[in-house]
């Protein structure tokens, strides 16, 4: 039987590679390592949720009907019946009430699409706090993140095709937003929704970016986000015998074959066990769209949220008294709709996509960098980050004001007059808090490798003195603590040659350098053997 | 790919002012690596994994064929959750069955592979460069017979060739592309004001002070067409305040109706509809944005990133007692946008000299 088997096996392997030379790519790829962190998971939950996504999105297809034309319900759901509602927000009530399996499947869907986006977030938040995206990964970042806007805008398209109050509320904001732009607004209305909102076409189109156009993107994209990590080899936490010239790890088949593969079934069921057990989005209780009614303390999916915050954050009036609506030559310009909703996230995600290269222009560093950072070696970094992340919190509670107030019992007008001077004032007392914490970290790394570690044995000497002894570090514990860069300020030419002509491209250098102090100006360098041997020599 | 097995790799240059990397750690033995007893046990614990994989598929296609949906919804959840578990069992024993394995009885001992740097050789790149020079030789994009007059037509048609396409499509998904529809809504002079949703005429005297009615314009259900597009620019609150509390706005004298308003229910921030009223305070509130309007004082705004006031609709009480609307809006309802000004056609300023007569 085994010697039949194994006939037919190579039989078959034969018959492939002699049609696409699939022997050398089994060969390079069998055997390729990885290092093990927990935190390179967090790419693969994004990877795994999307796949539910995408089984769990052919079923619903079966059934969903992208159409706004209005029918009268008639079903078993009682509170529905005799309703005027779309075909597509019917179909819905239908998959979800009348198909077995169908609104678990819907709550599969919608919840792998929360863990798809925060799973993205995450994983980006991991890449950047440990400097996975330097040299020769910006690249790969820039897909990333590319990736990243189109979750949100795969979500957000999902999020409005049951056509309920709640969804076609956000669409009805959107559209808000698209009118606030300068000159072409409201064309860009008319262009999307097909005239007037909300029109009869937009859930067809929104249909179609849904299951097409943004997930073959998306598929696209994750196809070269995960060649380019094999054409790079994965990165590595700092330890013995990881350098930027090797990879330590694992053979990709059998062990990551079966702890990879066995986490998408993991992360599978989990989705599945959440889906079963708990209700979301519930649109049966929201009912069909209707540009009347609206209920208080609903909220969008949490992606969506900080652009919420943002627009509940603007002011119409600053301080009462400039308004935020310009009317200039009979034009009218809606600051108050375009910063927050427009303007500001263009920035931060100008900002999150192209921060590699502002961090390369400091370092001036041009070698490959596969060793990864601990974040409190990077102090200035991580303080960016989590000011990044503070200011994107603060959007997010803001988004949700109204049931942080109902739940503390705040005064919803207070708490955002807070949000608008946190907004500005926190994310910066967020970086120098979090630089100093690094600082300290490094200081204490520094103790840990000059005096050991604490014993909590306390001897007494011959003269009466009493002393802890300290146990030095093992080889392997010192060298993460002392192996990390040490990264100086950028040293430029003058300005002026011998000659006293000026330099070009001075200026450019200039910005550099001056950038690169902002990063490297304070900094705590790593304990080196001279410094250790003479700590050691002051013991005895 | 060179591959080798845990070598202590000393080749950091020996540099006295950095420490010498101690290289990959010694790997230790797992107990299933030397107790053939926990090997053993690690591999039943593995299969188990898997059996649990096998119940929860029954589970999944058993509840799916034995459970049947009555209209109940009780009944349908119940079937949903009981898939669902089924499901999560059928995942989550494959899954930690494969990962288990991988812990326990697969190789954990460290393998290490070197790095290539990712940049072409020179002379690769030499040899990149110099097909791209033939090639642009060849076909007389550069070199000796430039084609220039070639390069660019070809270059401009490839530029203006998706215009063919776009063009057509893009123009059409604007529908008429008539924005000033913005402008107006179908409120007209004498349209009585109605419930919604059920579209009944509303009286004056059904109007008690305090009380707030969600308003549609007579006769917007029984439209063929657009009738939600409408019903999106012409749903109105009207409320009745004590006259003693209504701050009459210039040139609205006549608007408003022994202490009856009528205002736009679209916020003027991004259009959703306010439909909290607070009665002590007499405050509109958008749950949206929080953007909050004084209804006692012309609908302006108190709180929140709304910039502009609520348009009023101006409102009087026909012979039968119903109240009606004097006119449509004076001004575009929701959302800004750049010509709002010019689709004001009367607007405050203009209705006391047009209209003011009335």
């Amino acid at each position: 039987m085994g010697a039949r088997l194994d006939a037919a096996a190579a039989g078959t392997a034969n018959y492939v590679d002699e049609r696409t030379s699939i022997g050398g790519f089994v060969k390079f790829f069998a055997r390729k390592l990885f290092p093990d962190h927990w935190s390179f998971m967090l790419g693969e939950i994004a990877l795994y949720s999307f796949v539910v996504l995408l089984l769990s999105g052919v079923f619903l297809t079966a059934f969903f009907v992208p159409s706004m034309t209005i029918v009268t319900y008639d079903g078993p759901l009682a509170t529905m019946q005799g309703v005027e509602m779309s075909e597509a927000f019917a179909s819905t009530l239908h998959m979800s009430f009348e198909v077995p399996g169908g609104l678990l499947m819907r709550q599969i869907h919608h919840w792998s699409a929360l863990l798809f986006t925060a799973a993205i977030v995450t994983h980006m938040a991991r890449v950047f706090f440990t400097g996975a995206f330097r040299k020769p990964r910006e690249l790969n970042w820039l897909v990333g993140f590319t990736l990243m806007i189109l979750s949100l805008a795969a979500g957000f398209s999902g999020y409005s095709l049951p056509d309920d109050v709640l969804s076609g509320n956000g669409l009805r904001i959107i559209e808000g937003v698209f009118r606030s732009i300068p000159i072409v607004g409201e064309y860009a209305s008319y262009w999307v929704f097909g005239g007037e909102f909300p029109g009869e076409i937009l859930i067809p189109r929104l249909f179609t970016m849904h299951i097409l156009l943004v997930p073959g993107l998306i598929l696209v994209l994750i196809a070269l986000h995960l060649f380019l990590v094999f054409l790079h080899k994965h990165t590595q936490y700092p330890g013995g015998g990881r350098t930027h010239k090797n990879v330590v790890g694992l053979p990709l088949f059998p062990v990551y074959t079966a702890k990879a593969g066995g986490f998408f079934f993991v992360v599978f069921g989990i989705v599945a066990l959440v889906a079963a057990v708990f209700t979301i989005n519930p649109v049966w209780n929201y009912g069909p769209y209707d540009p009347s009614p609206v209920s208080a303390g609903t909220q969008p999916d949490w992606y969506i949220l900080f652009v919420d915050g943002a627009l509940r954050l603007m002011p119409g009036w600053l301080f009462d008294i400039i308004p935020m609506e310009w009317e200039l030559w009979g034009y009218t310009l809606s600051l108050n709709i375009l910063i927050p909703a427009v303007i500001l996230p263009g920035l931060f995600f100008g900002f999150v996509a192209l921060y590699p290269f502002i961090e390369a222009w400091a370092t001036g560093d041009r070698g490959e960098k596969h060793v990864l950072d601990r974040p409190r070696n990077a102090p200035v970094r991580t303080g960016i980050g989590v000011a990044t992340i503070t200011f994107y919190v603060i959007l997010v509670m803001e988004g949700s004001n109204d049931i942080i107030a109902n739940l503390f019992h705040l005064s919803l007008n207070d708490l955002t007059y807070f949000f608008r001077i946190g907004i500005f004032v926190l994310p910066a007392l967020a970086f120098w808090i979090t630089r100093r914490l690094c600082f300290g970290l490094q200081r204490k790394d520094r103790e840990l490798v000059l005096h050991g570690k604490e014993t909590g044995r306390i001897v007494r000497h011959e003269h009466g003195e009493y002393q802890e002894v300290h146990e030095p570090l093992t080889d392997d514990e010192r060298w993460i603590l002392v192996s990390y860069e040490d990264i100086a300020p950028l040293e430029i030419e003058p300005e002026f040659n011998d000659r006293g002509v000026r330099r070009k491209g001075y200026r450019w250098d200039r910005f550099k350098q001056q950038l690169s102090r902002i990063y490297f100006e304070k900094r705590i360098s790593p304990v080196t053997p001279e410094e250790l041997a003479e700590a050691q020599h002051s013991h005895h | 790919m060179s591959t080798t097995e845990n070598p202590t790799s000393h080749e950091s240059e020996q540099n006295p002012e950095s420490f010498e990397d101690p290289g990959v750690p010694y790997h230790r033995p797992r107990r299933a690596d030397v107790d053939p007893k926990a090997e053993k046990k690690a591999e039943r614990q593995v299969a188990a994994l898997f059996g649990v994989s096998i119940v929860g598929t029954i589970v999944a296609v058993g509840a799916y064929m034995v459970l049947d949906m009555t209209d109940e919804i009780e009944s349908i959840r119940f079937t949903n959750m009981v898939i669902g578990l089924g499901i999560f069992l059928a995942m989550i024993g494959i899954g930690l069955g494969a990962i288990h394995w991988a812990k326990t009885l697969m190789r954990d001992h460290e393998m290490v592979e070197e790095r290539h740097e990712l940049r072409s050789s020179d002379e690769a790149r030499e040899g990149a460069i110099q097909n791209l020079k033939d090639g642009a030789e060849d076909s007389g994009i550069s070199g000796v017979k430039r084609r220039p007059l070639l390069v660019g037509t070809g270059v401009l048609a490839l530029l203006a060739a998706p215009l063919a396409v776009l063009w057509p499509q893009i123009g059409n998904m604007g529908a008429d592309w008539n924005t000033s529809n913005f402008g107006h809504t179908m409120w007209r002079k004498g349209t009585r004001l109605a419930r919604d949703p059920d579209g009944t005429p509303i009286k004056a005297s059904d109007v008690t002070i305090g009380s707030a009615f969600h308003v549609i314009p007579e006769g917007l259900n029984e439209l063929e067409h657009h009738k939600i597009e409408e019903k999106a620019k012409a749903v109105v609150l009207l409320l009745r305040l004590d006259p003693r509390d209504l701050k009459i706005q210039e040139g609205r004298e006549d608007w408003s109706f022994d202490g009856i308003v009528a205002y736009s229910k679209i916020c003027t921030h991004v259009g959703c509809p306010v439909a909290l009223y607070e009665q002590q305070t007499h405050h509109l509130l958008c749950p949206c944005h929080q953007s909050t309007f004084d209804v006692a004082d012309g609908a302006k705004v108190v709180f929140g990133p709304a910039k502009r006031p609520l348009p009023q609709l101006p409102i009087a009480v026909d012979e039968e007692g119903y109240i009606v609307a004097q006119s449509d809006f004076h001004e575009p309802i929701g959302p800004s946008y750049w010509t709002r000004l010019k689709d004001t056609s009367d607007g405050l300023h203009a209705d006391e000299t047009e209209e003011g007569g009335h």
